[in-house]
């Protein structure tokens, strides 16, 4: 079934734009679908936290904005089409190239961290300013040296990743991903493969940037506790589809749907 | 006549013999590098017409013997225009030779670098080229350096083979000794430990060293 | 193709194949005194004699690291120096034999360290006797680890065979140079002789994988 791209805007403008905005998206893998006829707005500004069991396609809904390619249906961040570019006035699937361009506005942290190991924390979050911003050394320096004190690593800048614990990369992660400028952060199941007792020290970097700056977030995450928290909006995923969304507040002590209320009750039983 | 006194009469021609076997050695192993990462990083291209060749040289350079692509670089080149001396194209086989081995220690290093890095890189907006050099091979070089340590020692025992071009290198020389001395024993069993020194009081230390300054650099110490 | 000369090409193809067989023989012959030689060497250095897994393990390290056609050399030179005459198809067999013995031996000491711990300890606790205990226990559970390395080396060896023709063995290689100085032609022995052994050793390489996977499932270990 080919998708009508024509029915798709060239771009979403309007000071109510949303930052981001899946229209109609399908991800497949061969001929398992993950993802079906996704329609999701995210303000600018607004933190989304996305729920779910393991298979309900809540990572792939991160995957899609900063890693893989869609089958259907187009994704927009600030405005403009990342996954098909404009040609003669018709939107086409983008090109390895522009799709990368589009993707600059957008911040990842990831699950196990990923920090680039021959690098020190500081190395890490130089990186992309220097490399793909052009930044000069002095000035990704002093950027990178920023991030790092308000993550609470500054001591620690001219260690190797292997030299820090689970938490303590995690923030670092969360600065590089910072010292890009992201206008959108994604931050995948990031306290998963933490100690309990570290959990504390990533999830109170992602408060303060939530309370400190503008900026628009997706996370997913099994912690109910902290999406409840710090959320603006919780999206809970089965099957591949938002089963249901809301408040947090009306969400967790209000569910509607039976599928979420059993989810809810499993996650809290496990607790 | 004692060993020593063979020494002092034929060591002298031992020892040039040996720089010639470092000279091909020296440059054999450069070139196999060379076109080993080259061959490795097409080899895993996306793109077919990138691959294949790739593909094509490192089963056909793997598939047969050194021997036979040193006589056919060295005899039947020279029939399609292409001529080398003879000390070119010995180390110019090695080289390829190895490269062929080689490649696919690149391929299998940089495959080994765990997926999570390239989509940190990706995320970080680095295009293909600087996420490939920046972030993963120096990461792949690292993994890859112990089997390079005994690629190498295969690449030395390799230029022995030169010799069979008449290339002037130890086993040359070692050869020619034997022709006029008939001390067999003591010509090919001095050359033996020479290429056995060469090998592991050398190579080997000198790989180690270099793994242990790459683990510091990144950060694994 | 440049040159090339058909007619030639049919004329020298039946003397070629003949030492195809030659060729296979040779690495065949020298293959089985390495994987019974490579056992030996690798199990010596298992023993509690201290000193003589020192001695072996140097002489396997001194036989990986210095060049075949060197040992070939040796072996075939050696011999007559002390009054003792080989032909070129013993002395090329053993030198042979002695160099991938040295390889197999790394092969199997790796497969046999593959195997568990507690598989010692439950022999141990069964009384086995050390005999019983490496042919009925643990060799078996190493063999199929080490089959990769095993085939491995069995390509290699015949890729190797070439070094033969220098001491006069009638294998591939001695057979395409004696075409070649015969007639003044090397395009076709040389091309030819590169042709026959991508023909073998591409398929080899993948019938052992396919031998590989057999043994395990066998054994039950897949």
């Amino acid at each position: 079934m080919m998708d009508d791209l024509t029915q798709y805007p060239l771009t979403l403008e309007g000071a109510d734009a949303p930052m981001v905005s899946f229209r109609n998206v399908t991800k497949r893998y061969g001929s398992l679908t993950v993802l079906e006829g996704l329609d999701l707005d995210v303000a600018e500004g607004e933190m989304i936290a996305i729920i779910g069991p393991s298979g309900s396609g809540k990572t792939t809904v991160l995957r899609m904005l900063m890693l893989e390619r869609i089958q259907e249906g187009v994704i927009y961040v600030d405005g403009k089409p990342i996954t098909h570019q404009a040609k003669n006035g018709k939107l086409v699937p983008a090109s390895d190239r522009y799709l990368r361009r589009a993707r600059e506005p957008i911040g990842m942290c990831f699950q196990h961290f990923n920090l680039f190991p021959h690098m020190t924390a500081l190395q890490n979050c130089m990186e992309g300013p220097v490399q793909v911003l052009g930044m000069s050394r002095r000035d990704a320096r002093e950027r990178a040296e920023d991030l790092l004190e308000m993550v609470g690593m500054i001591d620690k800048k001219d260690q190797h990743p292997s030299r820090l614990s689970g938490g303590q990369q995690q923030r670092v992660a969360i600065a590089r991903a910072l010292a890009m400028r992201p206008k959108v952060m994604l931050f995948d199941e990031v306290t998963s493969a933490l100690d309990p007792e570290v959990i504390g020290e990533v999830t109170n970097v992602i408060k303060k940037l939530v309370t400190e700056h503008n900026l628009t977030m997706l996370m997913v995450t099994h912690q109910m506790g902290f999406a409840r928290d710090i959320s603006d909006r919780v999206c809970f995923f089965y099957g591949g589809r938002i089963e249901e969304q809301g408040k947090p507040a009306e969400l967790f002590d209000n569910p509607q749907r039976e599928r979420t209320q059993q989810f809810l009750s499993a996650v809290k039983s496990a607790d | 006549m004692s060993y020593w006194e063979f020494l002092s009469e034929y060591g002298p021609r031992l020892i040039d013999g040996t720089l010639v076997t470092a000279a091909q050695f020296f440059l054999a192993a450069a070139l196999a590098i060379v076109i080993a990462l080259i061959a490795g990083l097409m080899k895993l291209s996306p793109y077919l017409p990138v691959r294949a060749p790739a593909v094509v040289y490192i089963e056909v350079f793997r598939g047969t013997s050194l021997l036979v692509q040193l006589y056919w670089i060295f005899f039947v080149l020279p029939l399609f225009g292409v001529s080398f001396d003879k000390f070119t194209a010995g180390f110019v086989a090695v080289g390829m030779n190895l490269g062929a081995y080689g490649a696919e220690l690149v391929r299998g290093g940089i495959q080994s670098v765990p997926k999570g890095q390239w989509e940190a890189a990706y995320s970080l907006s680095m295009s293909p080229l600087r996420r490939m050099w920046r972030i993963i091979l120096p990461q792949a070089l690292l993994n890859m350096l112990p089997p390079w340590g005994n690629l190498l020692i295969e690449l030395l025992k390799g230029t022995a083979l030169v010799a069979l071009i008449s290339v002037a290198d130890l086993m040359f020389e070692a050869r020619q000794i034997n022709g006029s001395t008939y001390l067999s024993a003591q010509t090919f069993g001095s050359a033996l430990i020479i290429y056995y020194i060469f090998a592991r009081l050398i190579i080997t230390p000198f790989m180690r060293w270099l793994e242990r300054v790459m683990r510091r650099k990144l950060g694994r110490a | 193709m440049f040159d090339w000369r058909w007619d030639f090409t049919w004329e020298i193809l039946p003397r070629l194949f003949e030492a195809t067989l030659n060729t296979m023989i040779a690495a065949g012959a020298g293959y089985a005194i390495a994987v019974v030689l490579g056992l030996v060497l690798a199990l010596a250095q298992r023993t509690p004699w201290r000193v003589l897994t020192f001695v072996v393990r140097e002489v396997v390290e001194f036989i990986r690291s210095t060049p075949l056609v060197l040992q070939i050399f040796f072996v075939f030179f050696v011999g007559p120096q002390f009054g003792i005459r080989l032909d070129p198809w013993t002395s090329g067999m053993i030198a042979i034999g002695l160099h991938y013995s040295a390889y197999l031996s790394e092969v199997y000491r790796g497969g046999i360290e593959s195997v568990a711990k507690g598989q010692w300890e439950a022999c141990a606790s069964l009384s086995m006797s050390t005999r019983d205990t490496y042919f009925r226990i643990i060799i078996p559970q190493a063999l199929p680890p080490s089959l990769a390395g095993m085939g491995n080396y069995l390509v290699g060896i015949f890729k190797d065979t070439p070094m033969l023709s220098v001491i006069g063995v009638a294998e591939l290689m001695h057979t395409a140079n004696a075409i070649g100085s015969e007639n003044y032609r090397f395009l076709e022995p040389y091309t030819l002789v590169g042709v026959i052994f991508l023909a073998i050793s591409l398929p080899a390489a993948g019938l052992i994988r396919v031998f590989e996977g057999w043994v395990r499932k066998k054994l039950g270990m897949q």
